[in-house]
């Protein structure tokens, strides 16, 4: 699990040994992969890119090729421990949709997204006055699949008027993690978990 | 494919293998079929456990050499590029077995076959049946094979429709099904097709309601239609026009011959006529126009949501059989819409399921070509039953 991306490494270390989970847009399948060898996870996939989902099948993942905003529906409710939403969040159509689904789905469900009033971006926005491209966000606006930039503080406020309940919550910032204060000045990429 | 191994000595096992077993087989038809005779072939051995058999499903008109070569057209088995030493399906891990199904014609019971009661081929006496009839008469030879449960089983097209009823029927059964380039139901578009090939047949007057065994004067020319038809649907338009476009056909001396080489007549000047002419006139050779004619029809017939009110999910509710699923973006006969239909369902049910659409130029035959993404996909899903 070394090569884990640090939000994964975040969630893997947060899941419950032989639970059951649902990974929305799993890419290649590389947390799933972790979750079931080192713990026992029972994980399905859903992703939309056809390479990723050969490459999660070839290594003998259950993953759907499939899309988060219409593809959910069918899951029934409470069919899984944790529902997982990493890096996914701001490529969707309706977040708070995809939000609702993965609440309804899942007992709980992780969501990690990059911050979009991380002190460096907003210096780019200031200084430059164009759209920041930066690590975490690397494509340029007319090409980016990120449609729906999110702060942290906009998802805090998002999960109040929601009314859903906030189970942890993790900060990010040069792979590192960092402390809960000012994390949406200083964190680059935040990690929660939610119920409904 | 030869393997010095204990279940060589049994005559059970083995290439070219047939047997007549008792029944009766209660048929969806409301008959029962008795005895059902079952052709089919095994590579591999079975294991002490009897937990590697791999169960292989032919499509309409395929058989059960899919690793070894065909008596009659001396062509090499029709899934060596997924079956065989190296391969996802190989002999040297799993117990494979292939059978015709009933009401084909390569050895199992068929309109061809004879009919106990008259002594005399059944022709169009032989029961309609479906595609669970087909299913549960493999469920027979693995009884009598003394297979209890299948690691897994596979088909393409008519061969995912018994890798998906597998199960449905028989949910105890089977612990991975793969079904590739298929759907759980015929639409109206695959009925009419059908259609046009059966009436081809019928239309022939060599026909004669199916009675043609007697003189071996068969409906050549009406099944050689049917399988035209048919394999327009197996291939893409843009897979048609990369191969032939509007070339013309190289002949010698075509009488009135203009210089572009068109005949202005009705001979086939374009290679996509000599082509589709070629497909139609060999197929004959092999096949039955009265097979052609049932199980096309079980084809027809086939519904897996039906018995449980339309509602797809229902058939695999409380499932516990690893699904994966694989479709052709080019393939307009089963096209992926049909594959996530059972995804939607089997999701419902909370199966686990994969699936993943597969890019290719060739339709929907291209189950049967060089598919190396398809291989890795089959080959991990099946590992990763093994693994368990």
């Amino acid at each position: 699990m070394t090569a884990l991306r640090p939000d994964l490494r975040i969630i893997a270390d947060n899941i419950d040994a032989g639970s059951r989970v649902l990974d929305v847009g799993c890419g290649d399948g590389a947390l799933m992969a972790a979750l079931r060898d080192s713990r026992q996870v029972r994980a399905r996939g859903l992703e939309l890119d056809p390479a990723n989902v050969s490459a999660a099948v070839t290594r003998g993942l259950s993953v759907i090729q499939g899309d988060a905003d219409t593809d959910l529906a069918d899951y029934p409710s409470g069919s899984v421990d944790y529902a997982i939403l990493s890096q996914t969040l701001q490529t969707t159509r309706a977040p708070h949709l995809v939000l609702e689904e993965l609440l309804r789905i899942g007992r709980q469900a992780f969501v990690s997204f990059p911050n979009f009033a991380h002190w460096r971006i907003r210096m780019s926005l200031l200084t430059h006055g164009r759209m920041p491209v930066t690590r975490l966000i690397p494509e340029a606006w007319y090409e980016t699949p990120n449609i729906h930039h999110v702060t942290i503080d906009d998802f805090r406020s998002l999960i109040a008027t929601r009314g859903w309940t906030c189970d942890g919550e993790w900060f990010l910032s040069g792979d590192q993690q960092t402390s809960r204060g000012m994390a949406n000045l200083l964190a680059e990429h935040a990690v929660f978990l939610l119920r409904r | 494919m030869a393997s010095a191994s204990a279940s060589h000595s049994d005559a059970r096992f083995g290439l070219d293998r047939r047997v007549t077993l008792l029944g009766p087989l209660p048929l969806d038809c409301g008959a029962a079929l008795a005895p059902v005779e079952i052709a089919y072939e095994t590579y591999g051995s079975l294991n002490a456990d009897k937990s590697n058999a791999v169960l292989i499903c032919h499509a309409l008109t395929g058989d059960q050499y899919v690793a070894s070569s065909h008596p009659i057209t001396g062509k090499p088995g029709w899934w060596m590029r997924l079956v065989g030493t190296g391969k996802p399906v190989d002999p040297a891990r799993d117990f494979i077995i292939c059978a015709n199904v009933i009401g084909s014609c390569m050895g199992s019971s068929g309109p061809a076959t004879v009919n106990p009661a008259t002594g005399t081929p059944w022709g169009m006496d032989f029961p309609v049946l479906s595609i669970a009839d087909m299913v549960r008469a493999q469920a027979l030879l693995f009884d009598y094979l003394g297979i209890g449960t299948l690691a897994a089983v596979i088909g393409g097209s008519m061969g995912g429709m018994q890798a998906l009823s597998w199960p449905v029927l028989y949910p105890d059964r089977v612990r991975a099904a793969l079904v590739i380039a298929s759907t759980a139901r015929h639409s109206a578009q695959n009925i009419a097709f059908h259609e046009v090939g059966r009436q081809a047949i019928m239309a022939d007057p060599r026909w004669r309601k199916g009675a043609y065994y007697a003189d071996g004067d068969v409906p050549a020319s009406g099944l050689a239609v049917a399988r035209m038809a048919a394999h327009i649907t197996y291939l893409s338009e843009a897979g048609l026009t990369e191969k032939f476009g509007r070339r013309l056909q190289a002949r010698d001396g075509a009488a009135g011959a203009d210089c572009d080489g068109s005949s202005f007549g009705f001979d086939a000047d374009f290679q996509i006529q000599s082509y589709l002419r070629h497909q139609g006139i060999s197929f004959v050779d092999r096949f039955d126009a009265n097979s052609y004619l049932y199980i096309t029809r079980a084809m027809d017939y086939y519904d897996l949501a039906q018995p449980h009110d339309g509602v797809l999910a229902r058939a695999f509710m409380g499932t516990k059989t690893r699904f994966c699923l694989i479709s052709f973006d080019t393939d307009w006969l089963y096209p992926t819409a049909e594959s996530r239909r059972i995804v939607h369902a089997l999701n419902a049910a909370g199966a686990e399921a994969s699936f993943v659409e597969l890019s290719s130029p060739f339709g929907h035959d291209a189950f049967l070509l060089e598919c190396p993404e398809m291989n890795r996909i089959v080959d991990g899903f099946l590992r990763a039953g093994a693994n368990r």
